[in-house]
């Protein structure tokens, strides 16, 4: 079960991840991703409700890679519990995207760069 | 003790998968993270057979079995039919994945990276595919 919730918040926009991102439902988290690319957006994702993620899901942040930059697009993925990230950091992913601890840390990355 | 499980090759059953898998890793020696990681390379094995062996048909179905033998955890994943052997598969780069923009080839890079050992077998009809997570490893 995933559930996906769009908060807009100050010039923000938060996208919340509840559940588990799958091979069965990662077309669900590429369309949520897809319906608010915008130039210079600036993106957040919570990820503190989010119990598992498989390749399915990792697959989607990769193929938006590219496009965030070439639209100048902020992306800042926040509140991973530990299992979580640890499968972001097995393949390096850590490394591409931007992960902060919490939506503060995430904020700054916005704000305050 | 063997564990065992069919399932049909639908996506909606990865859950259930998950569901078997964590029931039996429970009584395991193996740390949550490292459980977690058990659990996510046999939904890669299983979602890339339900995909592009089976096309998602629910009538096919994949048989595991999980068992333990001296120091070693071991799960066995049956199917019959055209065989996928993803150690023939030409893994991408990272890079190449993010520039190509595409979504794939993730899953197998991160089955091989988490299981210690990785064995195909093909005979006649059947394939197994047989991961092995040593459980004084990671």
């Amino acid at each position: 079960m995933l559930q996906i919730d769009k908060i807009q918040e100050n010039d923000h926009t938060i996208l919340i991840l509840s559940g588990e991102v799958d091979a069965s439902n990662s077309v669900d988290l590429d369309n949520a991703l897809q319906a608010i690319m915008e130039p210079n957006k600036k993106i957040l994702l919570d990820g503190s409700k989010l119990q598992y993620i498989s390749s399915a899901g990792l697959g989607v942040f990769m193929s938006y890679l590219e496009e965030f930059e070439a639209q100048t697009i902020k992306f800042v993925i926040f509140g991973l519990n530990q299992k979580v990230y640890n499968v972001f950091h097995i393949l390096g992913l850590d490394q591409l995207i931007t992960i902060q601890t919490t939506k503060e840390k995430a904020l700054q990355e916005f704000y305050e760069a | 003790m063997r564990h065992n499980l069919i399932l049909s090759c639908e996506k909606s059953k990865l859950a259930e998968l998950r569901g078997f898998l964590n029931g039996v890793l429970d009584k395991s020696q193996l740390s949550d993270i490292a459980k977690n990681q058990v659990v996510l390379a046999v939904d890669e094995v299983c979602s890339n057979l339900m995909i592009h062996s089976h096309h998602c048909n629910p009538d096919d179905k994949i048989f595991l079995e999980v068992f333990q033998t001296d120091n070693k955890l071991i799960i066995e994943i049956k199917d019959s039919g055209e065989g996928f052997n993803m150690l023939e598969y030409e893994q991408p780069e990272l890079a190449e994945v993010k520039r190509k923009r595409r979504k794939g080839g993730l899953g197998i890079m991160l089955v091989k990276k988490i299981m210690d050992h990785i064995e195909f077998e093909s005979s006649g009809n059947q394939n197994t595919c047989r991961l092995t997570k040593m459980l004084n490893s990671k």
